[in-house]
């Protein structure tokens, strides 16, 4: 099914780059997963390569049924990002991918350096779930098909985080 | 593969291994049948996954997901337990392939179900059809697209 971004990129969206990138990618990723875990260097690679040529944003897409922890990761990253820490969060869950339970991402959130009890309490909150199963369901009506799921400037990747690095490689030079 | 507006032929599969599962009983729900070639293999896997995963979403429309394959009702079992599933795997088993053959969703050299997906209404009637190619994993979007369509034009 060619299949495209039913919900576009906005402010609600966590957004690293260029506001006037002309590459936009989208991942929905879930932080459990282990070729999400995979794609994060080399989508680290293509940043650092292309720059402000790229824009990037992360959705979060955690596949709860058979990663129990995914949940709870996307919910850190959320609660993070209220203090400004999102995209800190996110790496280092994608770099401690096997210390994902409750203990493991309350080390993290120390290491960060957040207020730990709001951090707490933002975990709990009904606001960042419903954040989160918004970009479960509109990841699903755009073709979201597994993880990780990239969308090109709207357009669905049916590739992997390897095969859009080669993309890039091939049509930016 | 059955053509969208006819009659849905009713079926009787074995959901769990005591227990069957027809098409008739579902008589107040949509029903979505899965099509997928074999538990375990991997795009059959991941696709199965994203169908689980948007059980809150089928809820809504009021469909019933039914995963349906020529593996046997034992192995189903231990299918859906190792990843989790919400939703019934009907075993296509004996005869071989006969429903998914009603649907003519079945691929005589593989000796498989060929990877579809078909909506049918609360008459019972075809309303959207999808043959996706074998290697790819469809998503849900087709699907759910295909089911809020059917609800708006029902009300």
């Amino acid at each position: 099914m060619s299949s495209h971004l039913k919900n576009p990129v906005n402010e609600t969206d966590h957004i690293q780059g260029s506001s006037n990138a002309s590459i936009e990618i989208v991942e929905y990723g879930d932080y459990q997963c282990s070729y999400c875990g995979e794609a994060y260097p080399i989508i680290k690679r293509i940043q650092a390569k292309f720059g402000d040529q790229i824009k990037f944003v992360f959705r979060n897409f955690p596949l709860t049924e058979i990663h129990p922890y995914a949940y709870d990761a996307a919910l850190a990253a959320e609660a993070a990002g209220l203090q400004g820490k999102f995209w800190e969060m996110h790496d280092l869950l994608f770099e401690h991918q096997n210390a994902l339970d409750k203990h493991g991402i309350m080390k993290l959130a120390e290491r960060l350096d957040v207020d730990i009890q709001l951090f707490e309490e933002d975990m709990q909150s009904a606001v960042l779930q419903k954040r989160i199963d918004d970009s479960l369901e509109s990841g699903m009506l755009s073709g979201v098909n597994g993880t990780p799921s990239f969308f090109i400037n709207g357009g669905k990747f049916n590739g992997g985080a390897q095969d859009l690095s080669d993309l890039l490689d091939e049509s930016v030079e | 593969m059955i053509k969208r507006g006819e009659q849905a032929p009713d079926f009787e599969l074995f959901a769990t291994p005591d227990q069957k599962i027809s098409l008739s009983e579902l008589a107040d729900r949509n029903v979505v049948l899965v099509f997928y070639p074999a538990d375990w293999s991997p795009v059959c896997s991941d696709e199965l996954t994203i169908f689980n995963q948007a059980h809150k979403l089928f809820d809504k429309y009021d469909a019933t997901v039914l995963g349906i394959s020529v593996d046997s009702r034992w192995c189903h079992m231990s299918f859906a337990k190792d990843r989790n599933y919400h939703f019934p795997l009907l075993a296509d088993f004996h005869p071989k392939g006969a429903v998914s053959k009603l649907f003519d969703v079945y691929d005589e050299v593989e000796g498989e179900s060929k990877r579809a997906i078909i909506l049918i209404d609360k008459n019972k009637k075809i309303n959207w059809t999808y043959l996706s190619p074998t290697a790819i994993n469809p998503g849900v979007d087709g699907i759910l697209e295909a089911l809020e369509k059917l609800t708006n034009e029902k009300s």
